[in-house]
């Protein structure tokens, strides 16, 4: 057997971010008290940086390397950019959080980009293993992020909670890929995809292979009935954790579904289909339902997120290409969203209310007309009312199902979608025709926390009157043609 | 046909990016946010002239035609035109936006920039629909317009204004939500989202009885037809008057624009074949809501039962045609009973909106729409009185006033339908007459009944120029309505001869 070099280029801008990353740890304890915020600002600059290595290099064909368990191809590239592009935001309003809770630590900086070096490994992942390692590099940063915070009891439970559930999620996949291993003996992607198509896979291992790893998966989206973790965890944790949790993984979430159900089992697809277009269909009513009897709104969130979970799942169940990009556009949209509605919670928060009560929001309108707004921006994005991007997000997983002749998926999600119209109106009527309990006008933002919050928001808008090249991306990036 | 500019953007944008303008610069300075809305509802109603006078008569091909692609990976397009069953309906919106600016000159007093700015917004908004020709840019103003709406009556409305509200909200959001599942049906079949390309489309009878049935469920909402109406008593009565005056002369219209625009061409032979469920549930809105409404104390709430009756003849006109060509073999019954539908909905448009105007003028000065409050307004509002009546009158249906002509005639092609539609269509003339007629004894004539009637004061210049406009408008319509009929002729003809097209 000879040793062959992997081509390392392929893989430079992970290399870069794990020695930017290394370096920055130990800067940080060099300059920590003399400089707090060199640790932010070399933060966002290494995403810069790597963000632009990326689209330097930005990948049209498929490469792989690595001995074939790393890929890079127009989706990876594509979804990393969209990982790096949320990170950057999510570490804006973080240091805004951090700094207002006297929580301010370099390490919450390193451990984030260390999640999103785990984000990359995830999404480039093109054998189990490489997978696996991904996943994990991503969920220790996570649990490391969200108790950091130890003082605080809720905290805590929320990062106990979620490391074990968690851990349980990586049990069942880590299960789950050892007996797709036993099936067809192969760890990589596309030999899986090839032994099952030479029909000499164990179909009922196979069967249970898939079970798990779908339960696996299920439990990283929050999808139900593997959700329980998510209301609390939300809720829990501080809110510059929660705007991480809610967001970037998702994306890359996103890339093992696909990797794994699309790159490895796509001819598995009867066997899956059946299982996500159930678990669609409970994320959504469950979701939709419970979230109407939140008072929190971190908790809102937290149950509106998975009922986005199910429109996700309903794209992808459609079983094809068209589909997959459908859910991909809707979890960017979801994942820039959520950026969106957290980042709002922590710009508001600094008048020492916490804000993330429905009942803090009140009269709003009086308080800050334009900061009422741009929350009437995320509200109406998520409850998929045009002209907000929101909109075209449902519009076209409903239009993979429509198409994939699962009608009545479609129906059920529009309905969903308009009892959680309700929830989400009752935070616009509590911001707009309630009277403020507290009338002294909000503390004004700082200029970069203004320009923040009011970016994201009106980019919802702005996404939503122009939405189609950030379509198109997504459909270009699972190698579909667009017209243009 | 063009006129030099993108009209129908034109149309569209300029009130969008006023009311966005007026919310910026309002703030703080009432007095510039109303010149500044004023201004721009002017100008755009100015801007809206030529499509009257530029209009191709002749043809019911689409003119003013704009098209861009928008959202290529769906084939979305930024379409857009008119043809002689929007045209008219474009022109209203322009015509009583102006109107509803002024109504609320002294009235609103609390956050004056954000009313008038959410009211030019759903202005655009509101054409934007008339004028979509792409069934998604169709379904995003149609859908857009609820949040603007939502506001006005949530923020400026009377004490139960957030049940209201919400309740409007999800009861179109609802209805609207199965229109965009067959819509992306469609879509799947035809490739395209062009409205135009929907109409060609050939569908099978099961696929058009639920398509049918989707489209009846948002139009039916919005219109609205028994039994989804009862969201609009309670908006109405919530909701401040220049709201009640856009939701009853615009956006009902708009659920019978749709039947025009969507299900009569669209889905032909379901339309025939469930042509009796909407004929019978028009009936039970003329007749049973026509006695609902004669039991109401309070004024705005007896108006709103009116508009769902009245909005009963639109769709009883709109779907007797199968019946008549049935009948008598004769296509120009059912022109008779479709243009009498639209011009119902022009007609219904001036008197609504000159009655909530109304009700408006009484409230601001007692602040009650009790019935029971007033009594012998003539005496010290002559004027008012006056035109009171005349409004009355139209909404009775008094020949010389618009509200007779679409009447007539959907009363007229109902007899060649059926003659028992017929009976049970104009056994609401009497009904019509004795709502209106019983309120306005109650209201305006007798003695003066108390001391805050006695020292209520006439109309003002501004209020008087609003109702003259609205009195010439109902009059003009009543005596003279050839011009209307004439500009839509040619569409309505196309129409029929969609409607009569099987596509099985």
């Amino acid at each position: 057997m000879n040793f062959e070099m992997p081509n390392l280029a392929i893989a430079l801008p992970e290399i870069l971010l794990l020695t930017l990353t290394s370096l920055l740890l130990i800067a940080d304890t060099v300059w920590s008290k003399r400089c707090e915020h060199c640790t932010y600002w070399a933060t966002q600059i290494t995403l810069i940086v790597v963000g632009l290595t990326i689209y330097a290099g930005f990948a049209h064909e498929t490469v792989i390397t690595f001995d074939g368990s790393y890929v890079r191809d127009t989706l990876a590239d594509v979804l990393k950019l969209f990982i790096v592009v949320v990170s950057i935001g999510i570490f804006l309003f973080s240091r805004e959080y951090l700094l207002q809770n006297k929580a301010y630590y370099g390490e919450y900086f390193v451990l984030g980009l260390f999640g999103v070096l785990g984000m990359f490994v995830m999404v480039s992942a093109y054998n189990l293993i490489t997978l696996y390692l991904g996943l994990e590099i991503m969920s220790l940063a996570l649990y490391a992020m969200i108790a950091m915070q130890r003082h605080s009891d809720k905290a805590s439970e929320a990062a106990m909670k979620y490391f074990v559930l968690g851990a349980l999620a990586t049990g069942m996949m880590l299960y789950g890929m050892s007996m797709l291993y036993g099936a067809t003996g192969t760890l990589e992607l596309p030999k899986i995809a090839e032994v099952i198509a030479s029909g000499h896979a164990d179909a009922k291992v196979l069967a249970f292979a898939l079970v798990f790893i779908v339960i696996g998966l299920a439990f990283k989206l929050g999808a139900v009935p593997f959700h329980m973790w998510v209301p609390d965890v939300y809720h829990g944790a501080p809110t510059a954790m929660t705007l991480y949790l809610a967001s970037a993984p998702k994306i890359a979430a996103f890339a093992m579904v696909y990797r794994l159900l699309w790159d490895g089992l796509q001819l598995a697809l009867p066997d899956w289909q059946g299982m996500l277009i159930i678990l669609a269909a409970l994320s959504m009513i469950v979701g939709t339902v419970i979230a109407i009897a939140q008072t929190n709104l971190k908790r809102l969130l937290a149950y509106s997120g998975i009922s986005h979970v199910g429109f996700v799942l309903m794209g992808v169940a459609s079983g094809d290409a068209e589909g997959f990009a459908s859910a991909m556009f809707y979890i960017v949209i979801y994942a820039i969203t959520s950026v969106a509605a957290f980042g709002m919670i922590i710009a508001l928060a600094r008048s020492g209310v916490e804000f993330d009560e429905i009942e803090d929001f009140k009269g709003l309108n009086e308080r800050n007309p334009w900061l009422a707004a741009m929350m009437l921006f995320i509200m109406f994005s998520m409850a998929g009312i045009p002209p907000f991007i929101g909109f075209f997000a449902k519009v076209a997983v409903i239009e993979a199902a429509v198409n994939a002749g699962l009608l009545w998926l479609a129906i059920l999600a529009v309905v969903t979608a308009v009892i959680g119209a309700f929830y989400y109106l009752r935070v616009v009527k509590v911001m707009y025709f309630d009277k403020a309990s507290d009338t002294t006008p909000l503390e004004p933002l700082t200029r970069e926390l203004g320009a923040a919050v009011s970016v994201t928001s009106v980019a919802l808008l702005v996404l939503g009157l122009f939405p189609s090249w950030i379509m198109d991306l997504c459909y270009r990036s699972l190698g579909l043609t667009v017209v243009s | 046909m063009s006129v030099g500019y993108p009209i129908l953007s034109t149309l569209i944008w300029l009130p969008i990016i006023a009311g966005v303008i007026v919310l910026f610069a309002g703030r703080n300075n009432p007095v510039l946010a109303k010149w500044l809305s004023l201004g721009s509802a002017v100008v755009t109603f100015l801007l809206s002239l030529p499509l009257w006078f530029a209009f191709d008569r002749t043809t019911a091909a689409m003119q003013f035609v704009e098209k861009f692609d928008w959202i290529p990976t769906y084939h979305i397009q930024y379409f857009l035109g008119v043809d002689g069953l929007s045209m008219p309906l474009v022109l209203l919106t322009t015509f009583t936006q102006v109107l509803v600016i002024a109504s609320a000159w002294e009235v609103i007093k609390e956050r004056v920039e954000q009313y008038m700015g959410a009211f030019l917004i759903m202005q655009g908004l509101m054409t934007g629909v008339f004028v979509a020709l792409d069934a998604v840019l169709f379904y995003v103003f149609w859908e857009a317009l609820l949040i603007p709406m939502f506001i006005v009556i949530g923020k400026w409305g009377g004490p139960r204004r957030v049940y209201a509200t919400i309740k409007f909200f999800l009861y179109t959001f609802f209805g609207s939500v199965f229109m965009l599942v067959s819509f992306l049906y469609m879509y799947y079949q035809a490739g395209s989202f062009s409205i135009l390309d929907f109409h060609n489309l050939q569908l099978g009878m099961t696929a058009q009885i639920l398509i049918f049935l989707a489209f009846f469920i948002a139009f039916a909402v919005k219109i609205p037809m028994f039994p989804v109406h009862t969201w609009l008593p309670d908006a109405h009565v919530e909701a401040p008057t220049a709201g009640s005056v856009v939701l009853a002369a615009i956006m009902l219209k708009m659920g019978g624009y749709g039947f025009v625009r969507f299900s009569l061409p669209i889905t032909p032979d379901a339309a025939m074949e469930l042509d009796w469920l909407v004929i019978i549930l028009s009936l039970i809105a003329i007749v049973y809501i026509g006695f609902v409404a004669l039991v109401q104390h309070d004024m705005k709430k007896l108006v709103a039962y009116s508009s769902i009756s009245h909005m009963g003849f639109v769709t009883l006109g709109m779907f007797v045609l199968y019946d008549i060509v049935q009948n008598t073999g004769s296509l120009q019954g059912a022109q008779l009973g479709i243009e009498g539908a639209m011009v119902q909905m022009i007609s219904h448009g001036f008197i609504s909106g000159a009655m909530f105007l109304a009700i408006g003028v009484l409230y601001d000065r007692l602040h009650t729409r009790e019935i029971s409050a007033y009594g012998g307004v003539v005496n010290v509002m002559p004027w008012f009185g006056f035109f009171a009546v005349l409004f009355a009158m139209g909404n009775v249906g008094l020949p010389g006033t618009s509200g007779f002509v679409g009447e007539f005639m959907v009363i007229l092609s109902s007899f060649m339908a059926n003659p028992w539609y017929g009976i049970l269509a104009a056994f609401t003339l009497i009904i019509g007459a004795a709502y209106t007629l019983w309120m306005v004894k109650r209201v305006i004539f007798g003695d003066i009944r108390n001391q805050e009637v006695a020292q209520m004061q006439d109309l003002n210049k501004r209020e008087f120029a609003i109702m003259t406009a609205l009195a010439v408008a109902v009059i003009a319509l009543g005596v003279y309505p050839y011009p209307l009929m004439d500009v839509m002729h040619a569409s309505v003809e196309h129409l029929i001869q969609q409607a009569m097209t099987s596509k099985l």
